[in-house]
């Protein structure tokens, strides 16, 4: 597989040269971000080593890999959420539609309501229902009147999955909601933004079954709206939810390709004894 | 066998029934109990403190709130030579009042009544309250009628029980005609020589001033400090040398405070001595490290999920401090600001050094103007010899003791407001 097989549809960064590492294309679909040679430092010590990736508009993306290996790390690159950490230093390039995401002009605030982000423990602000979702319109001007801000809680909540169990009681409190339904919150608050990638960062860790069954079939049905990024623990997830998977392990990417190969005929050792459960 | 040699030697059986076991068990229960007792006999004692305290307070200071009166019999058609009622009834009645000579009618009436020395029998300051009568219902300068009005310190200290064996001897010939009424003055008046006049509200209304402006200088910066360092400030040497400063600023006695305030204040800036502007000032350098530690705290206990939520969607750094941290931490920084004001209530020694130990006469009619406070009022009647001034200084304490419950109360509203709203 050569690097930007669909370059057709793809937006290349000025920045990014055909002499870096070879990219693990992801095949088909418009390209959404792109990442070459991304390295992250905690301080001294490197938790990230040379990943290059490509993330597609119509694939879901699954990163996995035993605990500790990065995955977490560098999805949290992708929307510049570790700039929080002061120790943590970012090289190599990552572009969102062909823009350098970590270039200086890029704005962060904006960076990070175009690339939303759903967290492993659900979050809900302790505010009410139609709050948690109207946040992030109201603090971007999305919505210029009360309409406009109803009508996206509304799609929104309904993209999620969650207008059916909520739309009566919008005024209760978002953290009296089971832990499912507020995961679910979640999501149809990062949706609200309108934003082009969703990063998961173990969705479902916190939930029961029924719960994750929910959320995994609400990430089929947002596929193709938008780039969806997940990482996950659970390798059966991973083969349930995505097209593309990537395999990390010790801060490096092992492997990276369509969903069922990685899954039955996986290219990599290691990544074959991890999917075996050997290790991990 | 071979697995077994790696025991030194076998262990008896333990027993649990045994007289040792059992006498162990019984140890533990003594020590129980006995722990118990000493942790209730703590509480007891203490509350016994509380009480003995409340109590020998209440007892003493609820006096301080009652006076004793005379009465007296005024024929003011007769002295006044046929005053009327309108006159002092709008713009001219305090001029009129004045040209009347309340004091001297009222002096003649009393050595009418109670003889040459009647006058020693009153408060120095007693004809006021005619004036005050007249003012508020001038119909009674056409009548003659009876007006009780106040009774000297001793005769009075000596009425409710307390007094010198002079003063108990008049109180005995006057028994039939002394009564005891609600003293309105000690809520209205300020401070004075004459026990019978003073008032607490002048050192209310300083206390009041005071606290405002150490609320207004002290509330903001503690709280922006508090989020600055916990929120932006980069986690450095430079910012750990700070944090320890604030701790430690928090630690330094309150008189230190004062020299400092005495210091710039005063002679740096030439503030005015003894208002309430640089008593707040002051008392704000105290109360700032308070808040700024119980901000920080509660600022820390903020989960860091809700800051990672709101930054997810793109909220900029303010506005996940605005809208989030702030709203979260602000139960517990209200905590924190409410006991430092509490303790600055309380606070003297700051305060004599940048002068407010003064006598002042008149409340404070603004910020620069000199005023006193609640506990520097305490301390000064405390040290007066008239015995009148006992039950002041109590009925004072309780003024302050009811300032500080209200604010506890206000803080634990106020709390509880912002918790429920979540």
């Amino acid at each position: 597989m050569t690097q930007l097989s669909d370059s057709a549809n793809s937006i290349e960064s000025p920045t990014m040269t055909e002499s870096t590492a070879p990219a693990i294309s992801a095949g088909d679909g418009p390209l959404k971000m792109t990442t070459r040679n991304v390295d992250v430092f905690y301080g001294e010590k490197q938790a990230i080593k040379d990943v290059s990736i490509d993330v597609t508009m119509d694939n879901v993306t699954a990163f996995i890999g035993p605990s500790g290996c990065g995955k977490s790390t560098f999805l949290r690159c992708l929307n510049r959420m570790n700039d929080t950490i002061p120790i943590a230093k970012v090289t190599g390039d990552i572009t969102l539609e062909g823009e350098d995401i970590y270039a200086p002009q890029m704005d962060v605030v904006q960076l990070r309501a175009r690339v939303g982000m759903v967290f492993q423990k659900p979050n809900p602000f302790p505010k009410s229902i139609y709050d948690n979702i109207a946040y992030g319109p109201r603090i971007h001007g999305l919505a210029s009147n009360k309409d406009e801000l109803d009508n996206i809680v509304e799609t929104s909540l309904q993209r999620a999955g969650l207008w059916g169990e909520v739309q009566d009681r919008l005024q209760d409190s978002g953290t009296a909601l089971s832990g499912g339904q507020q995961q679910r919150l979640c999501i149809a608050r990062a949706i609200a933004v309108d934003p082009e990638v969703i990063l998961m960062d173990e969705p479902c860790s916190a939930l029961d079954p029924i719960a994750t069954a929910k959320i995994e079939e609400l990430i089929h049905e947002l596929r193709g709206k938008y780039a969806i990024v997940i990482v996950t623990h659970n390798m059966q997830q991973a083969a349930r939810v995505s097209q593309r998977t990537a395999f990390f392990h010790l801060g490096t990417l092992v492997e990276y390709g369509v969903t069922s190969d990685i899954f039955t005929n996986p290219t990599e050792e290691k990544t074959r004894d991890y999917i075996t459960g050997r290790y991990g | 066998m071979n697995s077994t040699t790696a025991f030194a030697e076998e262990r008896n059986p333990t027993d649990w029934q045994g007289d040792a076991m059992q006498k162990r068990i019984r140890k533990r229960y003594a020590a129980e109990r006995r722990f118990k007792a000493l942790g209730l006999g703590a509480i007891i004692l203490s509350a016994g403190f509380l009480a003995f305290l409340l109590i020998v307070m209440v007892g003493n200071g609820l006096r301080g709130f009652t006076q004793t009166e005379l009465p007296v019999e005024i024929d003011f058609p007769a002295m006044t030579g046929g005053a009327s009622a309108s006159q002092f009834e709008g713009a001219n009645a305090a001029a009129n009042l004045r040209t009347l000579g309340v004091r001297d009618i009222v002096n003649t009436s009393v050595e009418i009544q109670y003889g040459e020395q009647g006058t020693e029998l009153f408060s120095a300051g007693g004809w006021q309250a005619v004036s005050a009568e007249i003012l508020n219902d001038p119909e009674i300068v056409e009548t003659k009628t009876t007006l009780y009005l106040p009774a000297e310190s001793e005769i009075d200290v000596a009425y409710k029980g307390d007094g010198s064996a002079s003063a108990e001897e008049r109180v005995a010939e006057l028994e039939d005609q002394l009564s005891t009424g609600f003293n309105w003055n000690f809520l209205s008046n300020s401070d004075a020589t004459d026990p019978m006049q003073v008032g607490i509200w002048g050192a209310l209304k300083g206390s009041l001033i005071t606290m405002f402006i150490t609320l207004i200088i002290a509330f903001p910066i503690g709280v922006l400090s508090a989020l600055y360092l916990e929120e932006y400030a980069p986690k450095n040497r430079f910012t750990d040398l700070i944090e320890v400063s604030i701790n430690n600023l928090a630690a330094v006695p309150s008189i230190i405070f004062g020299l400092l305030g005495l210091a710039v204040f005063l002679n740096l800036f030439g503030l005015p001595r003894s208002a309430a502007l640089v008593g707040g000032l002051t008392l704000a350098l105290m109360t700032m490290p308070v808040i700024v530690i119980s901000g920080r705290n509660a600022v820390k206990a903020v989960p860091p999920s809700i800051r990672e939520a709101a930054l997810g969607i793109g909220a900029s750094q303010m506005q996940v401090v605005f809208h989030h941290v702030l709203p979260l931490a602000l139960p517990g920084i209200l905590t924190g600001t409410i006991i430092g004001m509490a303790r600055a209530l309380g606070e003297t020694a700051p305060l004599l050094m940048i002068g407010m130990r003064a006598f002042i006469a008149t409340p404070p009619s603004g910020i620069v103007e000199p005023a006193t406070v609640l506990p520097v009022q305490i301390f000064l009647w405390s040290d007066e010899v008239n015995r009148g001034f006992v039950e002041k200084t109590s009925a004072a304490i309780i003024v302050l003791l009811l300032f500080l419950l209200t604010m506890n109360a206000l803080a634990i509203y106020l709390r509880n407001r912002f918790e429920t709203r979540w």
